[in-house]
């Protein structure tokens, strides 16, 4: 976006005071933890706001003293407390180096519209750090485990030596584990081994179920459709007893069938979810053109409208998929011990909280999951381009 | 049409009436349609919806008593249990009889644990009574209603007999009674002792727990949406990385997570302690309470609260807010009374669906709810695996069911099923 505020440098009755309260901010943190808040606040306060002076009325150019400021923070903060204390070193020189020309220079508003009033600005900043800090409560606890699952120890927290980025301190012996253990290895047989067929079983029966559900004279499509979103509505525990109950009356409790009949009832809601919201934009004439060709109901399913709702068909699998995959009520119930599955088998051992193999194993989680998101999302992208094909 | 003159009906052409024809096929369409649509539903119905009758029919299947003890309940149809007298010689002649075939079948056990539910000590009374009962002779050994108060007191007493009586129809209400914290008494439904009453309870805190989930969610959910549906495109796509990894990440490796954040030891506390917040003596508990379990899942159901919301959201016009404001709003004013009522469908939509998922959450709490931050999805899975009071734990799920299907209806009519939207 350009510039929509002429921007001009601020007065130093301004900036100089944020600046001095963000060095107390940043005092206080470093002020508490070794031992005096109050001094931490003031050596901040008034550095800050020295060295803020400093850099707006000396000649030289800005790059040249923010990488000064960088430098000579990361430089304190390593003599201080060694590795830790250079990165935070440098981080904060990089940030007061930023901040105090982003105020000084006016830049802050410059993307802002010129009416708003100073309270607004504010506002307008206060909001986008509270925002930041719930993102940053959405994504931290996923990003804490995975330099954990490199601990040395046996521990479930960070010990001295990963503080001190010391090598000692990291180790790959969880995944170790996790690759020569029989228990981790034959869950994780089971879970690759149930996923797919489940997905196979709601994917084929879903596909076909939301084409029906997509006719424009399907009958009782409100009341279907219920049922078959029920699923993922009705309470995990409650499936999970009812089918326990159900499936040791007709001998399928303990069962590799039993579970993947199981798996397969929990994903076909978002098999249909994503395939219906796929087919709203399918245009109906190119099956009966296909039709009109001489076509059979079979060939044009699937050399005319297969190709064009794949893309939905594929992202409500790997929803069914990872809905299998990381599914552990259900199993519980249904499943005995040879029907063991990856996330039991990590149930298992948060409950007795044996070893912190289960942070490697959620870690390698975590990656899957990031790839399975990238194909959902280019997924979804290519419906959209192919939709946008069609007349409609 | 005013042009067509003619009398008879309009012909197809094949010769039968347009009419006919038309409402034919429409007919075939709606029976293909169906016919796509009947693979799935059988197999939800087999594999799904069977299950949960099956659970309804057990809360209230009571057929145990009825089926060890024919006899009995026969000879006890004629006794009142109001009298304050002991049944006659011939209940307790046919309760031998009974026992006798029960044992060999080895069902006594099973009817004491049964109305052990109800009158603790039944267990011990059937086990003892089984093991001697077996070893008279119907024919010669009587009269027996000595030789039972003989063997055990327990059959000299009214209540072992009031709880058969009371038990002994084919369905009951009592495990729902149980439910809810009533038993059934002689003259109708009465309230279970003090030190009994947990279900009330926790029904109660399930309910608040949820709701106090729900609204941290909006509170957190409610900025986001709006930052997600407010910047540029291609900034607000990035972000929003930053709520779908979690939302497709699996429940049980953010569950870990925040056992590793939450813990004595865990990562919250050694920053605090490191930071000279709390001082490493006294840190701060944080997991096993209802403040891990509300923390837990705030995060993990928070996804389900943006989504909606940020769906909502992205069809209010930017230029109503400052429509408004131009015409001499405050800001406030602009948000409290444009921009807000137009994101409610949002706060609704996303709201129940947080509801719905939390009350029925089980493995969360389970991992960091400890004993007062569990939900009543936890009792339900104890009745069913360790106690063994399948009845009890299916009248449960019964309730929970009802609560969600209420909601799940709501859900419908404000929202609509078919506009349920998945991650983006």
């Amino acid at each position: 976006m350009a510039a929509l505020t002429p921007i001009s440098r601020t007065p130093v009755s301004f900036y100089i005071p944020v600046v001095a309260l963000a060095g107390a901010v940043a005092g206080l943190l470093v002020g508490t933890s070794q031992g005096s808040s109050f001094i931490g606040v003031v050596i901040g306060a008034i550095s800050m706001s020295l060295i803020a002076f400093g850099m707006t009325h000396v000649s030289s150019p800005e790059k040249t003293l923010r990488w000064a400021l960088l430098i000579a923070f990361a430089v304190a903060g390593y003599l201080f407390a060694k590795l830790p204390g250079l990165v935070i070193g440098t981080a904060f020189g990089w940030f007061f180096g930023w901040f105090t020309y982003w105020l000084y220079e006016g830049r802050y508003r410059a993307r802002l519209a010129p009416y708003l009033t100073p309270n607004q600005v504010l506002w307008h900043f206060t909001f986008r750090v509270i925002c930041g800090v719930i993102f940053g409560f959405l994504i931290t606890p996923i990003l804490v485990v995975l330099p954990l699952s490199f601990n040395a120890e046996d521990f479930f927290t960070f010990t001295p030596e990963m503080l001190r980025f010391d090598p000692a301190g990291y180790s790959l012996k969880h995944y170790r584990d996790f690759l020569t253990n029989e228990d981790w290895q034959s869950s994780l047989r089971n879970s690759l081994m149930i996923a797919p067929m489940a997905t196979l079983l709601s994917v084929s029966f879903g596909t076909l179920a939301a084409i029906g559900l997509s006719q424009q004279h399907m009958p009782f499509r409100r009341a279907i459709m219920a049922v078959l979103i029920s699923p993922m509505i009705v309470p995990l525990i409650i499936s999970a007893a009812g089918m326990y109950f159900f499936y040791s009356r007709v001998g399928l409790q303990g069962t590799y069938f039993g579970v993947v009949l199981a798996h397969a009832a929990l994903g076909i809601p978002f098999v249909i979810i994503t395939v219906t919201a796929t087919l709203v934009g399918f245009d109906n004439s190119l099956v009966r053109a296909a039709a009109n060709m001489g076509a059979n109901p079979v060939t044009t399913f699937f050399r005319v409208q297969m190709p064009l709702i794949l893309p939905g068909v594929i992202s409500g699998g790997l929803f069914a998929f990872i809905t299998s995959f990381d599914e552990v009520v259900v199993v519980l119930f249904v499943g005995s011990a040879g029907q063991k599955t990856l996330p039991w088998q990590m149930f298992t051992g948060l409950r007795e909280q044996i070893s912190p193999t289960i942070l490697a194993v959620a870690t390698i989680l975590v990656i899957v999951s990031i790839c399975l998101l990238t194909v959902v999302e280019l997924l979804r992208r290519r419906s959209e381009r192919l939709r946008g094909m069609s007349p409609s | 049409m005013s042009d067509t003159t003619n009398s008879g009906p309009v012909l197809a052409a094949d010769g039968t009436p347009l009419k006919r024809s038309l409402a034919r096929a429409l007919r075939t369409q709606k029976l293909r349609a169906l016919a796509l649509v009947a693979p799935l539903l059988i197999f939800v119905l087999i594999t799904f919806l069977a299950p949960i009758a099956d659970m309804l029919f057990r809360s209230v299947e009571n057929d145990i008593v009825r089926k060890t003890l024919p006899k009995t309940v026969a000879a006890l149809s004629t006794w009142d249990p109001n009298s304050g007298e002991l049944p006659d010689e011939a209940v307790y002649a046919a309760l031998a009889d009974d026992l006798k075939v029960a044992v060999a079948e080895k069902d006594h056990t099973k009817l004491g644990s049964r109305l052990n539910y109800e009158l603790t000590g039944a267990s011990s009374l059937f086990r003892k009574s089984g093991r001697k009962v077996k070893k008279w002779d119907l024919e010669t050994d009587g009269p027996f209603k000595e030789k039972f108060i003989e063997l055990h007191e327990g059959w000299g007493e009214l209540p072992i007999w009031q709880t058969i009586k009371i038990y002994s129809p084919k369905y009951t209400s009592g495990y729902f009674l149980n439910a809810v914290d009533l038993k059934k008494g002689l003259d109708g439904i009465e309230s279970r002792p003090e030190n009994e009453q947990i279900y009330w309870l926790l029904f109660k805190r399930t309910m608040f727990m949820s709701m106090v989930i729900t609204i941290s969610c909006i509170m957190l959910g409610y900025p986001v949406a709006w930052i997600l549906a407010n910047l540029p495109m291609r900034t607000s796509n990035l972000l929003m990385i930053l709520v779908l990894l979690p939302f497709w990440t699996s429940l049980l490796v953010r569950t870990s997570a925040w056992k590793v954040m939450l813990q004595q030891q865990g990562v919250i506390n050694d920053t605090l302690v490191w930071l000279g917040l709390v001082g490493d003596a006294d840190r701060l508990t944080m997991i096993n309470n209802q403040f891990g379990t509300i923390v837990a899942m705030t995060h993990i159901l928070l996804p389900f609260m943006i989504l909606p919301m940020y769906s909502v959201m992205q069809t209010i016009p930017e230029t109503y807010l400052r429509a408004a404001k131009s015409l001499g709003a405050t800001n406030w004013t602009a948000f409290w009374r444009v921009y807000f009522p137009q994101s409610v469908p949002g706060i609704g939509a996303g709201s129940i669906l947080v509801f719905i998922l939390s009350i029925g959450y089980y493995i969360t709490p389970e991992i960091v709810g400890g004993n007062t931050g569990t939900f009543i999805s936890n009792r339900i899975a104890f009745h069913i695996s360790s106690s063994l009071n399948w009845g009890l734990g299916a009248a449960l799920g019964a309730i929970l069911l009802l609560v969600v299907l209420l909601l799940y209806w709501a859900y419908d009519q404000i929202v609509g099923i078919d506009n349920v939207k998945l991650g983006g």
